[in-house]
């Protein structure tokens, strides 16, 4: 049986009471930082920090519901060159540990010394809703839950609300909200032994019945809610994206910023194969372009640009939508990758972010599979 | 200027109208098999159709799909890739590679409503050059059935 135990916290205190949960765990030494939102001085934004000292984490707020950026890329930027020998808990988004482990895997994040703190996520806002919620209210993060819980969800990104994975995955440490009266109190529970020393530690032992059951059957609901929205969205995908006329339509508004692979967490390569010297032309070969079809576009390949970054990363997309809040023109790149990615994640039976086991299906292969590829 | 959807002129499909549609065919065939049999096919005067542009990889397996991406990107009606039939690859594995990747590629172009028809992958191996001639053939055909490629001569792609 795991540790898990229900945390109490006065009503309006949830931010509060999760910030002490986690100050313990430095002020007790179980570990020798944090990687975890702060807000910033500037009050109401929030950034991931990685912090040292017990007392800034009165000003963490892992639960407002924002991320301007995957944690995934910061954990691997921590440890990519070289992990530390010290202990660094990463506070992480579901959508956030699924993109980790699959950097793990890609060998562009070391798992050796993070402890993984997974947080139940209700979904979170665009930078400009976010700044607007601070403005109408001092507590964002209840906010949002209150109007969630009631059914409200048109402050969520199209991603968080297609998003069935509310519920931490592969964590040492799930920190609870959904099934839980978050009034109350919240839920820790240890998912791995290393979960279980951290939590040990700290003391914590299962006073309060916790309501794991109450949890199960919440998380199952939101998700299956989640998956109602979702089908919709590949619906309306279906009528307004697919088809060479739909897509040049949509891509139309693409300007080859590149941001939407800048911000998603799975484009980890150092350069750009579109933006490298494969990609210089002489002008000459652009005339010859321009001359067989009248005219080129430019900057050219914008469609290409979109297919192959399908082509690399698609059979590892979370579904995080940073590619969406990164197009500065509503490219509807979200769903794109999002369908596309499930109906590869579908054919290989892969689940990002599932398991540190499952190997990635483009650097595998079975001898007896995909018979019918070569033959008429 | 509007793209221009039907009347082909240029490197890609020399004809205009779908009648007598000449569809511009890439293929990327392994060294080690699909490349001789066509090799074969010609020194036993096997006739196949002129369409297929041959491009000799040194395995089915080095064909990054992006170059497939490109072809069909650039007007190209369809792309076949020829390789060592699985269990016989040249560098032992370089075809299972081929297979999933050619699979994963088709499965975007499907999703995305493109048509993953133009794809083809053949295992044809060095002997088989009666082969070769038919699935040429039997490819060119098929493309000229479906007509012009619709991102061919679309400007603004
Ligand atoms: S493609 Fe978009 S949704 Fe998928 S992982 Fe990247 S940023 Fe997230
Ligand atoms: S889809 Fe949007 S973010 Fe991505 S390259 Fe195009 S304009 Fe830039």
């Amino acid at each position: 049986m795991p540790t898990s135990v229900l945390i109490e916290v006065g009503e309006g205190n949830l931010r509060e009471g999760v910030n002490s949960f986690l100050r313990s765990i430095l002020e007790k030494k179980m570990l020798d930082a944090l990687l975890v939102p702060l807000e910033l001085p500037s009050g109401g934004m929030t950034a991931p920090a990685l912090v040292s000292d017990p007392a800034m984490l009165g000003n963490a707020n892992p639960l407002a519901p924002i991320m301007t950026v995957s944690t995934a890329r910061l954990a691997s930027s921590l440890t990519k060159v070289a992990a530390s020998q010290r202990k660094v808990g990463v506070v992480l988004r579901p959508c956030e540990l699924r993109a980790l482990i699959e950097l793990i895997k890609l060998k562009q994040a070391s798992r050796e010394n993070l402890v993984f703190i997974g947080v139940d996520c209700y979904g979170t806002c665009s930078v400009k809703d976010y700044n607007r919620l601070c403005q109408e209210t001092p507590a964002p993060a209840e906010e949002l839950l209150k109007r969630v819980k009631s059914g409200d969800e048109s402050l969520l990104r199209d991603a968080c609300r297609v998003c069935e994975y509310p519920a931490p995955i592969n964590a040492d440490i799930a920190i609870g909200l959904i099934g839980t009266d978050t009034g109350k109190g919240f839920l820790v529970r240890a998912d791995s032994a290393e979960g279980e020393s951290v939590l040990e530690g700290l003391g914590l032992k299962p006073g309060v019945a916790v309501p794991e059951k109450e949890r199960e059957k919440a998380v199952a609901e939101l998700a299956a809610s989640r998956t109602k929205n979702k089908n919709e969205l590949y619906s309306r995908f279906e009528v307004e994206t697919t088809g060479v006329d739909n897509l040049l339509s949509v891509f139309s508004a693409c300007v080859n910023c590149h941001n939407c692979r800048v911000a998603c967490p799975l484009c980890y390569c150092r350069e750009c194969f579109f933006d490298s010297a494969t990609f210089d032309w002489e002008a000459e070969k652009y005339l010859g372009w321009a001359e067989k079809r009248g005219a080129v576009r430019l900057p050219a390949d914008s469609l290409l640009f979109h297919l192959t970054r399908l082509n690399h990363m698609a059979t590892s997309c979370v579904g995080c939508g940073l590619c969406q809040e990164a197009c500065p023109n509503d490219v509807p790149v979200f769903p794109i990758f999002r369908k596309v990615g499930e109906e590869l994640q579908k054919m290989f039976g892969y689940v990002p972010g599932r398991s540190l086991e499952d190997e990635l299906p483009l650097s595998v292969f079975r001898e007896e599979e995909l018979g019918e590829v070569g033959e008429s | 200027m509007e793209d221009k959807k039907e009347g082909i002129t240029g490197e890609y499909g020399e004809t205009a109208g779908k009648e007598e549609f000449e569809p511009s065919l890439v293929g990327f065939f392994c060294n080690w098999c699909t490349s001789t049999a066509a090799d074969l096919a010609g020194t036993t005067r096997l006739q196949y159709p002129p369409n297929i542009r041959p491009i000799r990889v040194m395995c089915s397996g080095a064909v990054d799909p992006v170059y497939v991406l490109r072809a069909l990107c650039s007007g190209a009606d369809g792309v076949i890739i020829g390789g060592c039939p699985p269990g016989d690859c040249h560098y032992i594995s370089g075809n299972y590679k081929t297979r999933r990747r050619m699979a994963a590629l088709k499965t975007i172009l499907k999703t995305l409503g493109l048509d993953d028809d133009r794809v083809w992958v053949r295992w044809i191996s060095a002997s088989e050059g009666a082969k070769f001639a038919r699935t040429m053939r039997e490819f060119t055909e098929a493309m000229r059935k479906k007509g012009p490629n619709p991102l061919k001569n679309r400007w603004s792609i």
